[in-house]
């Protein structure tokens, strides 16, 4: 092969004296290839990519482009070496038009007819489809990616670095944006795709260089290598992936939600009219595109979200009778055994809280018990040591503050807690969100054992195959609408993605 | 294209490990030390003055006779629990700037109680009044801007500094409607009966001054790490979608949190008014509910290391005022000598959280 647009020798990267974020890291990126950085979340795949960009600077070792050694400070070093990253979190100003956020920051060298007519061409080069005045605001996820990319391009970059780039986007959109990077890889861009996400590794890398607790472990050919062999090399062991599904014959109504309807702040359906039954001894697995109202639905029901006119959640339950649940408070609901264990993107912004030790975190859903007008931490700091010995949860002691746990770790004291409560409904959304492949089927398993217990279970989950292996009966949600039931036992992962992205027409 | 390189830095910023307790006290020392070091440069080219001399007269300042002890320990006092009457909005991250306005209602109800019942009741009974009384106007005072932030979630910073200014306004319309000689203040009050002032026990003037805030500085220590009520603040503080989730209904807690700490404020009036001037004035609060806010954040709204952290700060005020005196120099200088000395223990901050790596071989850019 020719030279290497980048090659990094030794790269290493702490924070702090406990977080060894990458260690003695060799990487080498070409022109005209697609390479996937592949790892399980918190592997350093983002820390490497921003040493590279200039957001971090490295504690070791040297960066070399086009074979000559180079520093870079900063993003605009990164920017005059031609290094342009995609981040996760898209920067770009919401009032501002797509070419008003592709301009800014840029010295006012050219007229705006003949930049326009610039970004015009890159687009019509790689077959980006880009409104330029269109305002941020106004667009979807995928245009913004789309604006991000455009942008890089026109500030010189050649070497591409995206960061979980189909995190949010449709299968459709993925295909689009695949088509877009082979063109440019045919340009003979050096394209970088940070992943974690096995199938598409497969379909659109050349190479891909696996990283494992910051470490590189190697780097394989898309053609000489499998599925299997890239999770062994992701997990550094070998993972037998099955998850147990049992047959609870013994089942009760427990929640008949009719008509349930929420609108967000901007007056828009986010729930559409949805109905459906939930039983105890199952688990009900909803899919859907992150964003169709999974999270509203499962607020809705815990009374954090207003119900429209018309919504109805009767609640039925041995211990606490039967209720309408809409307009009654969070309070309450979840003094009738509802719990809800909502994992959101940065795990601790609901359900737990970050300063406060396990023992207060555990207290969140019961700190009334108990008389007077003081806390009782006896009975929390018992069930938090159970919980951590249960669940195996890594912390120096249980005052020490969850936020600086690692995030296996928070989501499982967040779990154990839900279960702990006895909970006759479980609701339960991305709960193994950012967890390498062990803790996953750790929880899998909680929460098989829930099912057997009799506790109705609704798992919202990102990947299809869990969800399809997990569930019993599979809601799909389309744009807050209700696009299909289907049984978990039979149906296929593209009966699944068909319905995730298309609304059935109205009968 | 063009690929420019570039020089490597001299040094970045890099975050550190949580240092340990006696690792933090160290640098707190050390940073005293070179801010003393730092201040005694500054004396010694600027004044000319001999750095060690005006140390001196700065600890003389403060500790000098056993008057001016009492007045460290008062203002000390006095300083704690304005910074402790505001913890329990700041930890919710209510950023209460209208202490000021709470301290001065607070004061001037006590004023007006001392007015008008000063020598019809006894005293005993009078300063139960006005406790309650100014804990109540405080509280009023913060009212408003509770409600509206619960309410509607407006922006409590502007809303409380704003409300200062109304205080002060009314508290101008009161000093010129009792003021008797046309001087635009209200004097002495009660001079000769003493009606309404603290007490003198065993002899010493401020002991119920250092009693009440020491008793209200250990209960709000208590209501927060060990009360329902006080969990409910800290969960809020940290995040209004798990305070929702956990059923906590939140504007409620706003509220009661932040009519708390106006009515502490409200009491720190009361004992500016009852137990240390005896008089009334738009000066009666004088900045402290600003310095508090400092207190508050230098102490982590931990009540316990804000008595070390309002100390220091009144030890600084009087050894400054104390050397302006001494030296003829003028009040900017102390005040500088202050100013370095905060800097440095504010930055002190910055290295307990991160390291500096200097880069020892550079690469020269092309």
């Amino acid at each position: 092969m020719s030279e290497a647009a980048v090659s990094m020798r030794h790269i290493s990267k702490a924070f702090g004296k406990k977080v060894l974020a990458n260690k003695d890291v060799d990487l080498d990126i070409y022109h005209g290839e697609i390479l996937s950085l592949l790892g399980e979340n918190g592997s350093g795949k983002t820390t490497l990519m921003n040493m590279l960009s200039g957001v971090y600077y490295p504690d070791e070792g040297e960066i070399f482009i086009d074979g000559k050694p180079v520093s870079i400070a900063s993003p605009k070093d990164a920017y005059d070496l031609g290094i342009g990253m995609i981040h996760q979190h898209f920067k770009l100003i919401d009032v501002f038009t797509a070419l008003e956020n592709i301009l800014i920051g840029l010295p006012k060298q050219n007229s705006e007819k003949k930049c326009r007519k610039e970004v015009e061409d890159i687009c019509s080069r790689y077959g980006f489809e880009l409104d330029l005045d269109k305002k941020i605001y106004d667009m979807s996820v995928s245009e913004k990616e789309t604006l991000e990319i455009v942008k890089t391009l026109y500030r010189g970059a050649d070497v591409l670095i995206l960061d979980e780039p189909t995190a949010v986007l449709t299968p459709q959109e993925i295909r689009r944006l695949f088509e877009i990077l082979r063109n440019m890889k045919d340009d003979g861009k050096a394209i970088v795709i940070i992943t974690h996400k096995l199938n598409e590794v497969m379909e659109i890398s050349d190479r891909i260089t696996v990283l494992r607790k910051g470490e590189n472990v190697g780097t394989v050919l898309k053609t000489e290598t499998n599925e299997q062999q890239l999770t062994e090399m992701m997990v550094g062991e070998k993972v037998v992936l099955n998850i147990a599904r049992d047959l609870v014959e013994d089942k009760a109504k427990r929640l008949e939600v009719k008509h349930l309807s929420v609108k967000n702040k901007e007056d828009k359906l986010v729930v559409d009219d949805i109905s459906f039954d939930l039983y105890s001894g199952e688990i009900l697995g909803i899919a859907g595109i992150s964003g169709s109202g999974q999270k509203e639905l499962l607020e809705a029901i815990m009374g954090l979200q207003k119900c429209e006119e018309g919504s109805s959640v009767i609640y039925n339950s041995t211990a606490h009778g039967v209720h309408e649940l809409v307009g009654l408070s969070t309070k309450e609901i979840i003094q009738f055994g509802l719990h809800l264990a909502f994992v959101p993107e940065d795990r601790l912004g609901m359900g737990l809280v970050g300063n406060m030790g396990m023992t207060d975190n555990v207290m969140l859903k019961r700190y009334r018990k108990g008389s007077g007008p003081f806390l009782h931490r006896k009975q929390p700091e018992a069930t938090a040591q159970k919980i951590k010995d249960e669940l195996g949860v890594l912390t120096p002691d249980l005052d020490y503050p969850v936020r600086r746990l690692s995030g296996g770790n928070v989501q499982k004291i967040l779990v154990g807690r839900e279960i702990n409560n006895k909970p006759t409904v479980l609701m339960t959304a991305y709960a193994v969100r950012g967890l390498d492949i062990n803790t996953s089927y750790a929880i899998y398993n909680l929460l098989n054992e829930q099912k057997k217990k009799g506790v109705a279970v609704i798992y919202v989950g990102e990947d299809l195959d869990v969800l399809l292996a997990l569930s019993d009966r599979i809601m799909v949600l389309c744009s807050g609408k209700l696009n299909g039931m289907l049984d978990g036992r039979s149906a296929s992962k593209e009966e699944v993605g068909y319905l995730m992205t298309h609304l059935k027409e109205e009968a | 294209m063009e690929k420019k390189n570039h020089r490597e830095p001299l040094f970045h910023i890099v975050k550190k490990d949580e240092a340990s307790l006696p690792l933090k006290m160290l640098t707190v020392a050390l940073t005293v030390l070179a801010a003393l070091l730092v201040s005694a440069l500054f004396i010694n080219f600027v004044t000319k003055l001999d750095p060690i001399s005006v140390y001196q007269s700065m600890f003389k300042g403060a500790f000098g006779t056993s008057r001016r002890t009492w007045i460290t320990v008062r203002d000390t006092c006095l300083l704690l629990l304005i910074s402790v009457s505001l913890t329990p909005a700041f930890r919710m991250r209510f950023w209460n700037c209208g202490a000021e306005g709470q301290i001065l209602i607070g004061g001037l109800s006590t004023a007006a109680l001392m007015i008008y019942l000063g020598d019809r009741i006894p005293t005993a009974v009078l300063l139960i009044i006005m406790f309650v009384v100014s804990a109540l106007c405080g509280a009023l005072w913060s009212l408003l801007p509770a409600v509206f932030k619960a309410r509607y979630d407006t922006n409590e910073t502007l809303f409380t500094l704003m409300m200062n200014y109304v205080a002060i306004q009314i508290v101008e319309f009161f000093v010129d409607f009792w003021d008797k000689k046309q001087s635009h203040s209200v004097g002495i009050i009660n001079m000769n009966t003493m009606g309404g002032w603290f007490p003198k026990i065993f002899g010493q003037q401020y002991i119920l001054n250092v009693l009440i805030v020491v008793v209200i500085t250990v209960a709000v220590y208590i209501y927060m790490r060990y009360s329902k009520h006080g969990y409910e603040d800290a969960v809020v503080g940290e995040s209004v979608a798990t305070a929702r989730y956990a059923g906590i209904n939140v504007p409620k807690v706003i509220r009661n949190n932040v009519l708390l700490s106006g009515a502490i404020s409200g009491i720190a009036g009361f004992v500016e008014v009852a137990g240390i001037s005896h008089t009334i004035s738009n000066e009666t609060a004088g900045g402290r509910g600003f310095t508090a806010i400092i207190v508050c954040w230098l102490a982590k709204f931990n009540p316990f290391t804000m008595i070390l952290i309002s100390a220091f700060i009144v030890f600084l005020d009087k050894g400054a005022s104390q050397i302006s005196s001494d030296f003829g120099l003028n009040e900017y200088a102390s005040n500088i000598i202050t100013g370095i000395i905060l800097f440095f223990i504010l930055s002190s901050e910055f290295f307990n959280n991160y390291r500096i790596t200097v880069h020892k071989n550079r690469k020269e850019g092309e």
